[in-house]
């Protein structure tokens, strides 16, 4: 018996997505071609586009659909630096974003953009104050609306106001908060004027039961951004490239399900995870919930075992069937040191012992039953196993 | 028995692996990352813990149906193996980074972790033979004397063998392990062997510790300490080299000098002719037993003092200073920090990293 708890690497496939790929994918035709088949291309294309805006309170127009998050961060970032105001050279980055922001802003800096970066707290949360102090006169800023790793959901209203009043572009990426956290794109955006405050905010459908491939830029009708892919004047010119009718499909399917599920599913994880946590603390009364305790993603739970090493402990749960993740993985599938919990003012030592557990929809208490039955025996293996080696 | 292959992404590794299976042990495969800053894609035979190389790990792991991990050991490979490469150098001394990376990280870190995560033995695809002897494992050289890499595991002790698994030490010829990687369908089967120094990928290992240790000109001198030439950096020589000296001053005999001592604190070189290469008695006081040690403070054996070097017949004298061999023939080209390994017959007895040398010609010759 297997025990899945990544949901937060990705989340299982959900079978109306999968219908709705399936139906989809029947459509024959370009969504850009005028004939009859195209025009039924594009009718389904632009109502899987409203759907997804009216889950999301945004304007069709601002749906751009995209391969998934690291694309939407990558327009994003790219795209708003590229037409950033006259003058401007900064980028507002806080510590601990993901992999995606933190390496698309390195190749921006390479180009000559200006890093402020902005350091969380020991629970991984961006501090508005600190945030709004970096803002003035800034090309654009980012920031993560839940840290993936931690899990803590940041206050993604006063950074959206902080940015308004700086007059600075924000992007705002959601792909972890996606389905757990209330997302209204017009109440972020309030009244900002054009190029200030929430401009736009990368999702990805993986991470609520579209499959891998499909994601989302909410790019605001006003915000200044150049594209990425060039090629054709599809979405706004904004991505250039024939339409991926099955992808958006699946996705707003998806989005619909999770929205509707979303409370019910936020309490239902929420007991399912503090139960794993404490759990966990009673079997390695050393081990500690990383991360806000209380302002989190309903699913996560990113504990520190100290002492242990990480890589021994996935290996020692994943042959008791259980699946979790350290967080960060590089393509070799190496665990490195994670640099969320780095940021959170851990020692190197302390960010190679962190799991990462996430429960998402599929999960029961049998799946928090196997870590339990699991996690003492493998703490005390795998903190043996680092710690006797040096001579 | 529960397995834990180490799997370079290799052809060697990948068979040991597949035999592993085959004879029925619960085998898991591992890829050791030695270099966070590894190269993307392999080019030719350089480099090593590329993504390309742990891909090939993988597919092969896939292959066998058997469950991969990678692990990153790259902290205590640059401590153990890259720093300890560089100041041995520093420090005048020719290191073996292989013997080092056997002693320190494969069968030290990664068999501690193997055997605390609950594995019996770690598996490689190195060529040599373990043998039940009357006192214990016996270690021994490979069945195919082109390929045995005895040499490289005489740093392992008793209890390093008692959980190590050699699958391929009696396997006649490499030819045959390509053939049976073939055979399997793995797809590493011709990929080519690897050379060098896997963490200096370009294989210049002169330039490469020019940029760590930086250049300081210092003075090449003869036996009677006159000078002769000038260099960059005393840690780009070692005994026995003779190109790349461009000596200004000519041997009084006109014929061609040697590298014969590296002095690093002073930065000099030390040059001569050949014949004061030979070396007629080796010592060092770092030694290890591969297996039960000898029951005499002295004994004949061979001695073999680079991982291709011929074997020498030899005297061993062992006390509480350290082990002294004296070979039968002069050595040549013996350089301090070098491994010594002594074996009888095939039986690899132990090892010990040669601290002094004496030369078998008085100055001045």
């Amino acid at each position: 018996m297997r025990h899945y708890l990544d949901h937060a690497a990705t989340t299982p496939l959900r079978p109306e997505a999968r219908d709705a790929w399936l139906a989809a994918s029947e459509t024959v035709g370009n969504a850009s071609s005028t004939h009859g088949a195209g025009q039924d291309a594009r009718r389904l294309l632009e109502e899987s586009r409203e759907r997804v805006a009216a889950e999301l309170d945004a304007d069709p127009i601002e749906i751009v659909f995209t391969s998934g998050g690291t694309e939407s961060i990558n327009l994003a970032l790219q795209g708003l630096w590229h037409a950033r105001p006259e003058g401007t050279s900064a980028i507002v980055m806080p510590d601990g974003e993901h992999h995606a922001t933190m390496d698309t802003v390195a190749a921006l800096a390479d180009e000559g953009a200006e890093l402020r970066r902005v350091a969380v707290t020991r629970e991984a949360r961006i501090d508005a104050e600190e945030f709004a102090a970096a803002l003035p006169g800034a090309a654009l800023a980012t920031a993560l609306v839940a840290n993936n790793e931690a899990g803590t959901i940041n206050d993604a209203a006063a950074l959206a106001l902080a940015s308004t009043d700086a007059g600075v572009a924000l992007h705002l990426d959601a792909v972890a908060a996606l389905g757990h956290v209330p997302l209204s794109f017009r109440a972020l955006r309030g009244d900002a004027p054009a190029g200030a405050g929430l401009v736009a905010m990368s999702l990805a459908g993986h991470k609520i039961g579209a499959p891998v491939g499909v994601g989302v830029l909410v790019a605001a009708r006003t915000a200044r951004l150049t594209a990425l892919l060039r090629g054709g004047a599809q979405q706004r010119g904004l991505r250039a490239g024939t339409q991926d009718i099955a992808g958006a499909a699946a996705f707003a399917t998806a989005l619909e399900l999770a929205e509707a599920e979303r409370e019910q599913e936020t309490a239902r994880l929420r007991v399912l995870r503090d139960r794993l946590v404490a759990g966990i603390r009673s079997a390695v009364p050393a081990a500690e919930l990383l991360g806000d305790p209380l302002d989190r993603l309903p699913g996560n739970a990113h504990v520190l075992f100290p002492g242990a090493v990480g890589e021994s402990l996935l290996f020692l749960l994943d042959v008791a069937g259980v699946a979790a993740s350290t967080g960060s993985a590089c393509q070799a599938g190496v665990a490195e040191p994670s640099h969320v919990v780095m940021a959170m003012g851990r020692s190197e030592r302390d960010a190679r012992s962190v799991l990462r557990f996430s429960l998402g929809r599929t999960s029961t208490d049998a799946d928090v039953d196997a870590v339990l039955a699991a996690i003492a025996d493998a703490y005390s293996r795998a903190s043996g196993a680092g710690t006797a080696t040096r001579s | 028995m529960r397995i834990l292959a180490a799997m370079s992404g290799g052809v060697d590794s990948a068979v040991a692996a597949a035999r592993a299976v085959e004879a029925g042990h619960d085998v898991v495969g591992v890829h050791l990352a030695l270099s966070r800053a590894g190269g993307t894609l392999r080019t030719g035979s350089r480099g090593c813990c590329t993504i390309e190389d742990a891909l090939d790990a993988r597919r092969a792991a896939d292959l066998l149906g058997i469950p991969f991990y990678v692990w990153d050991f790259s902290e205590r490979f640059r401590d153990d193996v890259i720093d300890d490469f560089i100041s041995e150098y520093q420090a005048g001394r020719t290191p073996n980074p292989c013997m080092r990376c056997n002693e320190k990280i494969k069968f030290a870190a990664l068999l501690e972790r193997a055997i605390e995560l609950g594995f019996d033995a770690v598996c490689t695809g190195h060529y040599a033979t373990l043998i039940d002897g009357a006192d214990g494992l016996e270690l021994h050289r490979a069945s195919d004397n082109a390929k045995d890499q005895s040499y490289v595991l005489g740093v392992l002790t008793a209890e390093q063998l008692a959980h190590t698994y050699f699958p391929l030490g009696t396997t006649p010829s490499k030819a045959i392990v390509r053939a049976e990687a073939e055979a399997r369908g793995l797809s590493v089967a011709q990929k080519p062997d690897s050379h060098d120094i896997c963490f200096i990928p370009d294989g210049d290992t002169r330039g490469w510790l020019a940029e760590k240790v930086g250049t300081a000109t210092g003075e090449i001198v003869d036996r009677n300490g006159d000078v002769v030439g000038s260099h960059e950096g005393a840690h780009a020589f070692t005994v026995g080299q003779r190109r790349g000296l461009k000596l200004g001053v000519p041997a009084a005999d006109g014929k061609p000098r040697f590298v014969l001592e590296v002095r690093p604190v002073s930065n000099t070189v030390v040059v001569g002719p050949k014949e004061a290469l030979a070396i007629a008695e080796i010592a060092g006081e770092r030694f290890s037993w591969a297996g039960a040690a000898p029951t005499d403070s002295a004994f004949e054996c061979h001695v073999q003092i680079r991982a291709h070097a011929e074997p020498v017949p030899a005297h061993a004298v062992v006390s509480a200073d350290g082990v002294r061999v004296t070979p039968e023939v002069p050595l040549d080209g013996v350089a301090p920090g070098q491994t010594a390994v002594l074996y009888v017959g095939t039986r690899v007895l132990g090892q010990f990293t040669i601290d002094t040398t004496v030369s078998a010609v008085p100055v001045g010759a």
